[in-house]
C-alpha cells in the first residue's frame, strides 16, 4: 500500500532537549496508525512538526510519496493534513458553524454564504455521523462536541490525513466509543489517521499499526494484530509494567471527610449540586464516577474552598470546613490535586522547586518572617524529584517545559508532601503515560494504606474500578448511587452515569 | 536522545538573552537615529560623539546624568513591581506628584526636627502620599474589578489638578507656584558638597535611596514569601487562588508598594535639589517609568541600567541642543522604546539561528 505520510530522519531540538532524534515514521494510506510512548517521548512534537507548527532541524517530509516543504499550518492544510490538538483551538464566543469555516469561508460577493456552507457542513456531518449543533456557541457545548467540531473543521478543509493528539483524554467512555466509530468511518472513506494516545486498549481496538516512541526515538513498529498491550507497554517504558493496580483489601477506619446535604446554586441560578452527602473514611478510596459536567468539578471546588456552597455542611475530622478559604481548608488537613493542572495546579512560568511549594510557601520550614528559606525549598525539591522520579531532575527547570506526565507528578508530589488527612484528587492521571499512571496509582494506594481518606474523581472508568474501595455515581448534581465495593460491571456503572437508572439517594456510610 | 543534557551554549541562557537583547535593540535604535540626524543635515558620528563625551566624559556630565536617572529609577521600579503582580501601573506620574508634594508639605511644617528624624520623616511622607495614590486603584481593582489602567490614568489627572490647586492657592510662596522651603534638616546633601568635581550639578545622595529601593524590590519580589505570592498572582491568578493566596490582597499590596516607590521621587527633587515643591517639576517621569521598566525587563537592576540610558538621553538632549533640534532626542528615545518592545522576538530568533550555526560548525 502507498504511504500517505513519510517522516524521514526528522530531528527537532529545543534549547536543551532533543525532542525528536532522527525519527522515521511511515504511515500507510487508508490506515489508522497509533503513536504511543511515555510522556515527553516526543509524540506531540513530531506531529506538530508535520503540521507545520515547528520547523525540523533536519529531515524530510513526504506526503503521498512527494517531498513537501511545510513551513506553517497553512502549507500542511494545503497538503491535506488536519490536526486535532489536545487543547482545542476553537473560538468560544463564536458559533460552531463559524468555527468550522473560520479561515476557509465560502463567500459570495465577499459575504459569508451561510446557506451553502450550512448545507455543505450538514452533508459532511451526516456522512460521518458527526452531528453538531451548528448555531450553538462553542463555549456552550461539551468537550465531546467541541472535538467533533475540530474534526469537522479539518475535514471541511479537505484533510485526508488526520492527526489526533490524545483525543480521548477529555472524553467520557461513551464519547470515546462514538469517536472511534467516526474514525472507522473516516478510514473506510480512505482517509489516513494518526492517533496519539496513552490508552493501550484504544490502540488495540482501533489501530492497524503502532509505532512506539521513547526518548525522542522510534523504538519499534508493529502490526496491531500481532502485539499485545503488555508488549507495547514494555516497549514504551523499557521494563515490564503492571497494567493493573495491586491493592489489598483493607478495612476502612472512621469517617474523616463528611459532607452533608451540600448544595450549590451558581450565579445564573442553576442548581449545580443538589443535597450531596458523602463520607470518606480513613484508609479508603472513594471513587466518584460520572459523565463530566454533572457537578463533579463544583463538588471538588466546594470542598476545597474555591467555591462557597449555597447550603450544607462539611467537616474534616469533625472540624467544619464549609465556607472557608482554600488556605484555611489546607490548614485543616486537606490536599487537592486539581483537575486542570495548567490552569490551577501549576504556575508554568515558575520553576519546579517553586511549584513544589505552592500553597505550602507560608509554612515555617520554607521561611520565617520575610525571607524564604531557599535552601530548604531546593532541598524539598530535590527530595521530591527523586522520590517521585520527576524529569528532568532539575529543580530550576521551568514547569512549562515539562511533559504532561511530569507536570502531574509535580502536583501529586506537592500535595502528598502536605501530609494531609484527606486527599481530594481530580482526574489524577489524565494525559499521563502508563508508567506514570502505574506510579500515581501506586502512590495513591500507599497513601490509602497509610490511613489517608481519599476522594477521587475520574472520568476514566478503568481507574475508578481498579482503585476505588467504594464507588459513588454522580448524575445531575446528585449522588445517585453508592456501591459498597468495586465489584461492579462497567455497564452497570454506565446505566447510572447516564441517568437511566437511579439508586435510592443514600449516605456514603450506609454502604 | 531526549533529556540528554548537552552543555548549553552561553548565549542560550535566558538571562544572557534578556541582557543582550535590549542592548542589541539600543544599538540598532542609535543606528536608526543616525538616519534622522543625517536628514537634519548633521554628521551622526559627530553628534553621537558629543552626546557621549558631554554626558559620560565629564564628571559634571555624569552628575547631570545621574540627577536625571534618579527619578527614572523610582518610576521604573514602581511600574516594574506592579508588572510582576500582573498589573499595569500607568499611574506613577500621579503617585510621584502626590508623594513629592507630601514630602514638601511635611517638610515646611517640621522646622526644628533634627536631621536623623526629619529625613526619614520626609521620605516616609512621600511614600505615604504615593502609596495612597497607588492604593486607590488597587483597592478598586480588587473589590470591583475596575481596570487599573483606566483608574490610574484618571488619578493622574486628579493628582495633577490637586497639586496645582494647592501650589497656586494654598501652600505657595506668594506670587510663585512653589511651596516654601522645607526644614533645612530635611535636605539631602548634594554630591558637590563632598566631591568638588561634581560642582554645579544637582546630583545628590537620593540616588543611593534609589539604588537601595532597587535592591529592596529585588529582594522582596525574588526572595521573600510575600514576593512569591505576588509573582504567583501575576503569573497565574487561578493557581494563586488554588494555593490559598489572596489575589485581592496582593493586587492592593503591589499597587500600594508601587505607589510608595513612585512617591520617593520627591527625595531627589524636593529634598535634594530645589528644597520645595514646584508645579510642573515632573515632565512625564512617571510615563517614562513604563519604558524604563520594559527596557529593564521588570528586573530592578535592569531598571537601573535602563534609567541610566534614559537619563543619559534626557541630559544628552540638552548638550546636543545646539547641533540638532531637541525634538530629535525625543525621537531617539521613542525609537529606543519601540525597538525594545518590538524586538524581543526578532532578536531572540536571530540569536537562536546564530547559536545553531555555531554549534553545527563546532560539531563538524
Ligand atoms: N516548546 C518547547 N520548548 C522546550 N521544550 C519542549 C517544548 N515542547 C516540548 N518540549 C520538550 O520536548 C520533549 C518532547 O515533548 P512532547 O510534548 O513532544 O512529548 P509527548 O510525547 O507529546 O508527551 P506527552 O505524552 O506528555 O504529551 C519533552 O522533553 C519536552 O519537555
Ligand atoms: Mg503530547
Amino acid at each position: 500500500m502507498p504511504y500517505a505520510v513519510e517522516l524521514l530522519n526528522i530531528t527537532k531540538r529545543f534549547a536543551r532537549t532533543v525532542a525528536n532524534d532522527e525519527v522515521t515514521l511511515k504511515v500507510q494510506s487508508g490506515t489508522i496508525h497509533a503513536l504511543v510512548g511515555e510522556n515527553g517521548a516526543g509524540k506531540t512534537t513530531l506531529m506538530e512538526t508535520l503540521y507545520g507548527l515547528y520547523q525540523p532541524d533536519a529531515g524530510i517530509i513526504r506526503i503521498h510519496e512527494k517531498e513537501v516543504s511545510i513551513k506553517s499550518p497553512h502549507d500542511s492544510i494545503r497538503n491535506g493534513i488536519g490536526m486535532v490538538h489536545q487543547h482545542f483551538m476553537l473560538v468560544g464566543p463564536m458559533t460552531v458553524l463559524e468555527n468550522i469555516v473560520l479561515g476557509a469561508e465560502t463567500t459570495r460577493y465577499s459575504l459569508l454564504d451561510l446557506k451553502k456552507t450550512t448545507a455543505e457542513i450538514s452533508e459532511l456531518g451526516g456522512r460521518f455521523s458527526l452531528t453538531v449543533p451548528l448555531n450553538e456557541k462553542v463555549e456552550n457545548v461539551g468537550v465531546g462536541i467541541q472535538q467533533r467540531v475540530e474534526i469537522l473543521k479539518a475535514i471541511y478543509r479537505k484533510a485526508d490525513i488526520l492527526v489526533l493528539d490524545e483525543p480521548t483524554a477529555v472524553l467520557t467512555p461513551q464519547e470515546s466509543t462514538q469517536l472511534f466509530r467516526i474514525l472507522s468511518e473516516l478510514k473506510d472513506e480512505g482517509k489516513t489517521i494518526v492517533l496519539i494516545t496513552h490508552k493501550l486498549s484504544e490502540v488495540m481496538a482501533i489501530s492497524d499499526h503502532v509505532s512506539v516512541m521513547r526518548r525522542g526515538k522510534i523504538v519499534g513498529e508493529v502490526e496491531t494484530a500481532s502485539t499485545s498491550p503488555e508488549e507495547l507497554a514494555e516497549m514504551m517504558v523499557g521494563r515490564r509494567i503492571l497494567l493493573r493496580v495491586e491493592k489489598n483489601d483493607r478495612k476502612a477506619g472512621d469517617p474523616v471527610l463528611s459532607i452533608n446535604n451540600l448544595s450549590y446554586i451558581d450565579k445564573r441560578g442553576v442548581n449545580i449540586l443538589n443535597n450531596v452527602s458523602l463520607e470518606v473514611a480513613s484508609g479508603e478510596i472513594l471513587g466518584i464516577a460520572g459523565v463530566e459536567g454533572n457537578g463533579q468539578s463544583q463538588l471538588v471546588e466546594c470542598i476545597t474552598g474555591l467555591l462557597k456552597p449555597t447550603t450544607g455542611s462539611m467537616s474534616v475530622d469533625g472540624i467544619q470546613i464549609a465556607g472557608l478559604t482554600p488556605k484555611e481548608v489546607f490548614a485543616r488537613g486537606l490536599a487537592h490535586v486539581p483537575e486542570d493542572r495548567i490552569k490551577r495546579g501549576l504556575v508554568v512560568e515558575m520553576d519546579v522547586a517553586e511549584n513544589l511549594i505552592l500553597g505550602l510557601h507560608m509554612q515555617k520550614e520554607f521561611g520565617t518572617g520575610l525571607a524564604m528559606n531557599l535552601k530548604a525549598i531546593e532541598e524539598n525539591a530535590r527530595f521530591l524529584i527523586t522520590k517521585y522520579d520527576i524529569r528532568p531532575m532539575n529543580p530550576d527547570a521551568l514547569a512549562r517545559g515539562l511533559s504532561g506526565g511530569n507536570q502531574q507528578k509535580v502536583i501529586i508530589a506537592r500535595e502528598l508532601s502536605r501530609n494531609a488527612q484527606v486527599i481530594v484528587a481530580s482526574q489524577p492521571t489524565r494525559g499521563v503515560d502508563i508508567g506514570g499512571i502505574e506510579f500515581i496509582h501506586r502512590t495513591l494506594v500507599e497513601a490509602r494504606d497509610a490511613g489517608k481518606a481519599i476522594l477521587m474523581i475520574s472520568a476514566d472508568l478503568n481507574e475508578i474500578l481498579s482503585l476505588s474501595d467504594r464507588i459513588a455515581i454522580m448524575y445531575g448534581g446528585q449522588i445517585v448511587k453508592i456501591f459498597p465495593n468495586n465489584k461492579v460491571k462497567e455497564s452497570e456503572l454506565g446505566l447510572y452515569m447516564t441517568g437511566s437508572k437511579r439508586g435510592s439517594s443514600q449516605k456514603a456510610s450506609d454502604g | 536522545m531526549a533529556d540528554q543534557t548537552k552543555r548549553r551554549h552561553w548565549l542560550e541562557h535566558p538571562a544572557t538573552q534578556n541582557f543582550l537583547i535590549p542592548i542589541f535593540a539600543v544599538v540598532l535604535s542609535f543606528a536608526v537615529g543616525a538616519i534622522f540626524i543625517l536628514i537634519v543635515g548633521q554628521n551622526p558620528f559627530q553628534v553621537y560623539s558629543v552626546l557621549f563625551s558631554q554626558t559620560l566624559g565629564t564628571s559634571y556630565g555624569i552628575g547631570q546624568l545621574l540627577f536625571k536617572t534618579t527619578p527614572l529609577i523610582f518610576a521604573g521600579l514602581s511600574v516594574a513591581i506592579c508588572f510582576k503582580a500582573g498589573l499595569f501601573n500607568i499611574g506613577a506620574e500621579g503617585q510621584l506628584q502626590i508623594g513629592a508634594f507630601m514630602t514638601a508639605l511635611v517638610g515646611m511644617y517640621t522646622v526644628g526636627v533634627p536631621a536623623f528624624l526629619e529625613i526619614p520623616l520626609l521620605i516616609l511622607a512621600g511614600m505615604i502620599g504615593g502609596g495612597i495614590w497607588g492604593f486607590i486603584p488597587g483597592y478598586l481593582k480588587a473589590k470591583t474589578g475596575a481596570h487599573e489602567v483606566i483608574n490610574t490614568i484618571m488619578l493622574n489627572f486628579i493628582a495633577a489638578a490637586l497639586v496645582s490647586f494647592f501650589v497656586t492657592n494654598l501652600f505657595n510662596v506668594p506670587a510663585t507656584v512653589h511651596t516654601p522651603e522645607i526644614a533645612p534638616t530635611g535636605k539631602i546633601p548634594r554630591f558637590d558638597t563632598i566631591f568638588s568635581s561634581f560642582s554645579g550639578s544637582p546630583v545628590n545622595f537620593s540616588i543611593l535611596i534609589a539604588i537601595l529601593a532597587a535592591v529592596a524590590v529585588w529582594y522582596y519580589v525574588d526572595k521573600t514569601r510575600y514576593g512569591y505570592e505576588l509573582r504567583v498572582v501575576g503569573l497565574n491568578s487561578k493557581a494563586a487562588e488554588y494555593g490559598g493566596i489572596s489575589v485581592a490582597k496582593n493586587i492592593i499590596l503591589s499597587m500600594t508598594i508601587g505607589g510608595a516607590i513612585a512617591g520617593l521621587v520627591g527625595t531627589n527633587y524636593v529634598m535634594g535639589y530645589k528644597y520645595y515643591f514646584e508645579e510642573g517639576f515632573s515632565t512625564g517621569t512617571g510615563f517614562m517609568g513604563i519604558a524604563v521598566a520594559l527596557l529593564g525587563n521588570n528586573n530592578p537592576f535592569g531598571v537601573i541600567l535602563a534609567a541610566l540610558l534614559f537619563g543619559m538621553l534626557e541630559y544628552g538632549g540638552l548638550v546636543i541642543n545646539t547641533m540638532v533640534p531637541k525634538e530629535l532626542v525625543s525621537i531617539l528615545q521613542a525609537i529606543v522604546i519601540i525597538f525594545v518592545i518590538s524586538s524581543n522576538k526578532i532578536f531572540r530568533k536571530i540569536l537562536v539561528n546564530f547559536i545553531k550555526k555555531r554549534t553545527l560548525r563546532v560539531n563538524d
